[in-house]
């Protein structure tokens, strides 16, 4: 089953958008984490998600690809419907790569075999295949070179651009990114952004968890400020960033633009 | 006997007399002349009243020595060598089962596993053995595989498998969680990130408690005397003593002794060395 295409046939989704979400919830126990969420991202749309922490938002990115699995609500990817107990979850998860804070590459697998592991095994694809696809986009974040380097060897920057390259070879058509710049030293985020930038502007979906606010300013299609949990406020990069109309938005926008405001 | 001084005696604040009117320094010169000189009294009382020439003549015999080669190597060693190596993988593989049990979301399976590592690590290993030995009196018909190799490496598997089990479990919870859900995400199953992901480095983490399992099993397998091995099944403590008896004379099991620690010196030193890496490394 193919993911990356919206398939027409599909009864559940009647419009193609790359991502549909439904009326979610999700608890932690007895914390509800997310209370309601609706919203759609549109194929080749830049959406970033920005909130203060614990506003849900990785919660939310994390629904997207069911490594949290919601409580209730609907979660439609592509026209797959994930939330649907009989759906494939592997097979959909193909089609949507993921970046972490972390990295999360694999420490004992030398670059390249991070890069190539799940196309060989997941997609089955040949060994000459995979390593050229793998050296594509290796070459494509700028690392090239480090193909025979461990995880361990490389900058947090390297690692990151590393993990987007991992993603990138399962040709996936929506991409996450979970505060993809948050863990790394300041002089090497703007690496992973410059990636992150060609990608937007090659037309890949990206749903962007970030406090990069220029990043989401210059690059987005559209912001969403999340805060307990509720999307507050949804609209273009000027509206939400430039003309937040919502106190809570202006309030947590102070102090991420401007650190030592303390009027809180 | 302690030779830090300085813990038997916390020395008072600000370096001032103490009680005794002692400075510390001074205390702790004079405990140290005292550990000295109760070591000097033990080892003239030994030299004393050990008869040397007796317990010489008793454990290091040179004519005697000699009778235990080639066997000793050939026979005894490697057959130690058969069961605690043949224990050991097994042990491993019976050990990577449990523990994966131990952490499934099927409840029976915790279960099962929790029991077989509770039971098995509360048993001496000897028990072990004699149940091994009395099983096919218990059950017409069973036979364990493999004769007396399959039996001394059935006791050292399951002696091994419920220490392993808890190892790996500990390596397996070690691996960040990050790990599954980057293989997860990338369209893999659990299945597959368990095996190509996970258990990988899992292992990896558990190699140096893993090599002090093997030297403990190793030792173990003297235990394997107790299923009334002969001839060609000996291992090395089995060949001491019957080495022992056939000379009367107590020199094979100074030999077959040494034999083991030309084993597992370099393997104690093996698994410090590839700990102090691993710390390093990570």
């Amino acid at each position: 089953m193919t993911v990356s295409s919206a398939n027409p046939e599909t009864s559940e989704a009647p419009a193609n958008h790359a991502v549909e979400i439904r009326d979610l919830h999700k608890y932690f126990g007895k914390n509800e984490v997310l209370r309601g969420i609706d919203f759609a991202v549109e194929p080749g749309q830049v959406v970033c998600v920005i909130g203060p922490s614990g506003s849900g938002k990785s919660t939310l990115l994390r629904c997207v690809n069911l490594l949290e699995q919601p409580t209730s609500g609907k979660v439609v990817v592509h026209g797959v419907e994930l939330t649907d107990r009989d759906v494939d979850i592997d097979a959909a998860r193909r089609g949507v790569g993921m970046v972490f804070q972390q990295f999360n590459l694999f420490p004992h697998m030398t670059v390249l075999q991070n890069v190539m592991i799940s196309q060989r095994r997941v997609l089955k694809r040949g060994k000459a295949e995979a390593e050229r696809i793998a050296r594509e986009n290796l070459e494509k974040v700028g690392i090239g070179e480090k193909c025979d380097a461990f995880p361990a060897q490389l900058s947090g920057g390297q690692q990151q651009r590393v993990a987007i390259a991992r993603a990138l070879a399962m040709s996936p058509a929506l991409m996450l990114f979970d505060e993809p710049t948050s863990a790394l030293d300041p002089e090497l985020v703007g690496d992973v952004l410059t990636v992150m930038r060609k990608l937007a502007e090659e037309g890949m979906t990206m749903l962007v968890v970030t406090h990069e606010m220029a990043f989401a300013r210059d690059v987005a299609d559209r912001v969403v400020f999340m805060d307990g949990g509720v999307i507050v406020e949804d609209g273009s990069p000027e509206q939400v960033i430039g003309a937040p109309q919502h106190e809570r938005t202006k309030t947590f926008l102070r102090r991420v633009l401007d650190p030592t405001h303390t009027d809180i | 006997m302690t030779d830090q001084p300085k813990t038997t005696e916390p020395a008072p604040a600000g370096g001032a007399p103490g009680r005794s009117g002692l400075s510390p320094r001074k205390r702790q010169q004079i405990s140290r002349a005292v550990q000295y000189v109760v070591l000097a009294a033990v080892a003239v009382f030994l030299a004393l009243r050990i008869e040397w020439g007796k317990l010489g003549e008793n454990f290091t015999k040179l004519d005697v020595a000699e009778k235990t080669l080639p066997d000793l190597f050939t026979v005894a060693l490697k057959n130690t060598i058969i069961y605690s190596v043949g224990g050991f993988v097994f042990a491993f593989l019976l050990g990577l089962v449990l523990a994966l049990m131990r952490l499934s979301s099927v409840r029976p399976y915790r279960w099962i596993a929790v029991a077989y590592i509770e039971i098995f690590r509360g048993l001496p290993a000897l028990l072990i053995f004699l149940l091994i030995l009395f099983l096919p009196l218990a059950i017409t018909g069973l036979e364990i595989p493999g004769g007396t190799y399959g039996q001394g490496i059935l006791g050292l598997t399951i002696v091994g498998s419920a220490y392993m089990a808890e190892t790996l479990r500990a390596g397996l919870q070690a691996v960040p969680k990050g790990q599954m859900e980057a293989a997860r995400s990338l369209g893999m199953s659990y299945t597959r990130a368990m095996v190509s992901i996970v258990i990988p480095q899992a292992v990896r983490i558990v190699i140096p408690p893993t090599t002090n399992q093997f030297v403990s099993l190793l030792k173990d397998s003297s235990l394997v005397l107790f299923l009334g091995v002969s001839g060609d099944y000996v291992e090395l403590t089995k060949f001491g003593n019957d080495t022992a008896s056939t000379y009367a004379n107590a020199t094979p099991i100074l030999v077959v002794g040494v034999t083991y620690l030309l084993v597992t010196i370099p393997l104690g030193y093996l698994a410090s060395r590839l700990e102090r890496r691993q710390a390093r490394g990570r």
